[in-house]
């Protein structure tokens, strides 16, 4: 008796419904990577000479490095050669306002669910909207900036802002940090910038939303949030990318600073275009993210929804120096078809009783390859420290793969640290239950994947929640029947 | 209501039902009793669709229709309830949840709207009377660190809110207190009705003195072989199952 295939047997296409490109004409480079193409990208921004001479800093250190190869990725050679370094969208330079901006652009955005009017946009939530590595509207600016806080993109921040960007960048991801870190230092054509001064609670939500459209084009922003004494703010970031066939690099840098008693919260939805079935196209996602509690009591809080991209390689971070500071990373990453992905989190425990939480949720689906690596270090000065670590694995069908590797470095006796890990194949028990009490199993997996997220998805802002959760349900559509 | 004519079904290349007869009528009450192994939990998952069993003969018509072609949650939708003998836990999922989009994926199926959170509350409210069950037990995930009466106890706050037409229960009273067992028996009787069916699953005669059953079947190695009134289950609390007489004519062995 077979009224239908076994509910696990396959991965079918998932449909990704953001898929489309936007006919906009962009000024793109050449292909290829030197001196020259750096200079290029920083005289077409009009920045200072620190800034080029960090980038050529950058650049330098960066031609004498090779790609990494130690994260359990297979994926062929990238020829960076063939890669375009800067695109962007051909229109008035920057618009003053967000009511001239480019129509064209702003039907992208409605269409992906982000209005830039400030009357239509997510009530309390404001956004800095990148295409293709070029912030092209910020909304809310100007509320914000009553408040002494300053939320734009990274090319205005050098231009308005360099004692603070002087300051801060590079100060938790140097240029030299790794391979893909040094590239965008080279070559970052924009991204986000924001500070929030002393004192002062972000009455709303701060975001980026990345989108790639260009072809054959290389995606390297940078984002800096600096948050100062008593200070704190919720970030998000969201990201999407049409349907192509070829693989397309994103190499971002993520840099956070909490000083005394501040806060960060960073939340990720990662929806870039993962491939299709047979793995074709497909983003390479390459990120260095790292968060520093530079004071007592700091604290930062990452969470991160990773359902896109055909590679994931990223491991946001803390380096817990203050006294007493708080890190955590709370973590659901999807893999399925032929997706893989290689990503985690480094605890560093430097200042006394410091505290970091690890909680990760992997799920593969079809062919889906999917890796926890995770370290905990805690340093000889930095007694009293605690780390608690759970992964959880979830396997859909019997062709995926889950694994973990958790590093655990100790150096100081009165420190604790707790690593649990526990993988489970989704049960054909808990599918027939959900069934024959008239649920699809369609939705069973949905249900039973979403159950078994729950605890990342309570990290996460409200709207982003839902989002999240009808993204999951996207992601797993055709992982059953 | 329910016919099964010669049913035969095995697992992994072990035939388990050997050509199995049985009639429901509808608003009936049937009992099915048997030693262990003798393949009432395996009935139980052929009539609900469970996927590991293979159908080597015989149909199963339910409502005219034939059941053995539905998929697991067409049935559902269709009014074929189990109570699991063993309640699977789903973990983060929450209780409440889980019945609300059970309940609404079947009203939506019966062309009903579906009840939004506010209604659906009043409903389950008025099931959870029946069952006396600890509302704390609704915010928390699906059977998750349930004890086993409040797993079984659970099943019959779904079966009451699920509205069946046929239920199938599968052992619920085993491991039951007398409180728990009462409330089933409850549960159970105010399911009864001219146009709904009822299929119990027990070992124990007991729960008979509550639910008082139409008809009392004997299932052994796979065939019902032996079919009388309620009596019948009282003389197999006397006298055990030694004396009835196997489908191949001899006696099943002692303690089987
Ligand atoms: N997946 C399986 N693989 C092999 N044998 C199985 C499987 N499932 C059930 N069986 C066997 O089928 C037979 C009938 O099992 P079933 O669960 O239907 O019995 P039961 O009458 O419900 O018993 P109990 O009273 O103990 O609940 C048993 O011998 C059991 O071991
Ligand atoms: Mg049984």
């Amino acid at each position: 008796m077979k009224p239908d295939a076994t509910p696990l047997d396959d991965l079918a296409n998932r449909e990704y419904k953001y898929g489309f490109v936007t006919p906009i004409e962009s000024e793109t480079f050449p292909p290829g990577l030197d001196e020259e193409v750096v200079r290029g990208i920083s005289a077409r921004k009009g920045e200072p000479e620190w800034m080029l001479d960090w980038r050529l800093r950058a650049f330098r250190h960066w031609s004498g490095m090779r790609e990494p190869r130690w994260a359990n990725l297979k994926f062929p050679r990238i020829d960076y050669g063939a890669i375009i370094y800067f695109a962007a969208p051909r229109t008035r330079s920057r618009p003053g306002s967000l009511d001239e901006v480019d129509p064209e652009l702003r039907r992208t955005y409605e269409k992906l669910g982000i209005p830039l009017r400030e009357q239509e946009a997510l009530a309390g939530v404001a956004v800095d909207a990148v295409f293709d590595s070029v912030s092209v509207a910020t909304t809310f600016q100007d509320k914000l900036s009553e408040l002494g806080i300053v939320f734009c993109s990274f090319s205005r921040a050098v231009r308005e802002h360099p004692e603070l960007v002087r300051r801060y960048l590079g100060s938790v991801v140097p240029p030299t940090d790794n391979f893909f870190a040094a590239l965008n230092s080279a070559v970052f054509s924009d991204g986000s910038f924001c500070f929030v001064p002393r004192g002062v609670r972000c009455p709303m939500e701060l975001s980026t939303y990345f989108r790639i459209n260009a072809a054959n084009t290389g995606q390297f922003e940078r984002t800096l949030i600096v948050v100062e004494e008593g200070a704190h703010v919720s970030y998000l970031e969201g990201c999407t990318a049409p349907i192509r066939d070829e693989n397309q690099l994103h190499a971002a840098v993520v840099e956070l600073v909490a000083l005394d008693d501040a806060s960060i919260r960073y939340s990720t939805v990662q929806n870039w275009y993962p491939g299709d079935r047979e793995g074709r196209g497909g983003i390479y996602n390459f990120v260095t993210k790292r968060g520093k509690c530079a004071g007592r009591r700091s604290k930062i809080s990452w969470t991160q929804v990773e359902t896109g991209s055909a590679i994931t390689w990223k491991y946001p971070s803390c380096i817990l120096l203050g006294d007493e500071s708080v890190g955590e990373f709370h973590s659901v990453a999807l893999t399925a078809n032929r997706q893989q992905a290689d990503t985690g989190t480094k605890m560093i425990h430097v200042g006394r009783n410091t505290r970091s939480t690890i909680v990760s949720k992997g799920i593969s689906a079809g062919l889906g390859q999917n890796t926890y690596r995770g370290a905990v270090k805690v340093l000889r000065g930095a007694a009293g420290a605690r780390n608690h670590s759970r992964c959880d694995s979830m396997l859909i069908g019997d062709r995926c793969g889950a694994h973990t590797f958790p590093y655990i470095d100790v150096a100081n006796a009165t420190s604790t640290v707790e690593h649990e890990a526990s993988v489970s194949k989704i049960g054909e028990d808990q599918i027939f239950y959900c069934r024959q009490r008239g649920i699809s199993p369609e939705d069973a997996v949905s249900m039973i994947v979403h159950g078994f997220c729950t605890e990342v998805f309570r990290e996460l802002p409200m709207e982003f929640a839902v989002e999240a959760q009808k993204l999951l349900q996207v992601s797993l559509e055709g992982s059953v029947g | 209501m329910l016919e099964i004519r010669n049913l035969h079904a095995s697992v992994q290349g072990n035939e388990i039902l050997r050509g199995l007869d049985l009639a429901v009528g509808a608003g009936e009450v049937h009992a099915i009793m048997g030693p262990n192994g003798s393949g009432k939990s395996t009935l139980a998952g052929v009539l609900a669709g469970r996927d590991s069993y293979e159908i080597r003969a015989g149909s199963v018509s339910y409502l005219g229709r034939d059941l053995l072609a539905m998929a697991p949650e067409e049935r559902a939708r269709e009014g074929v309830f189990l109570a699991f003998q063993y309640p699977v836990e789903i973990p983060g999922v929450r209780n409440v949840h889980f019945l609300k989009a059970a309940l609404n994926a079947i009203r939506k199926h019966r062309g009903l709207e579906e009840l939004d959170a506010l209604d659906f509350l009043s409903l389950l409210r008025e099931k959870m009377k029946v069952v006396e069950m600890d509302e704390a037990l609704l915010q928390r995930p699906v059977n998750e660190g349930f004890s086993g009466g409040e797993k079984k106890r659970n099943e019959i706050l779904q079966m009451a809110v699920l509205d069946p037409r046929l239920a199938i229960l599968d052992e619920t009273d085993s491991g039951l207190d007398i409180d728990a067992l009462r409330v089933v028996a409850s549960g159970v009787n105010a399911l009864r009705a001219p146009d709904r069916s009822i299929l119990v699953v027990t070992h124990y005669q007991r729960l008979l003195d509550y639910i008082v059953p139409d008809r009392v079947h004997v299932l052994l190695d796979g065939r019902i072989v032996r079919s009388g009134g309620r009596e019948l289950a009282l003389e197999l609390e006397a006298r055990g199952y030694g004396w009835i007489e196997g489908p191949s004519g001899a006696k099943p062995p002692a303690g089987h």
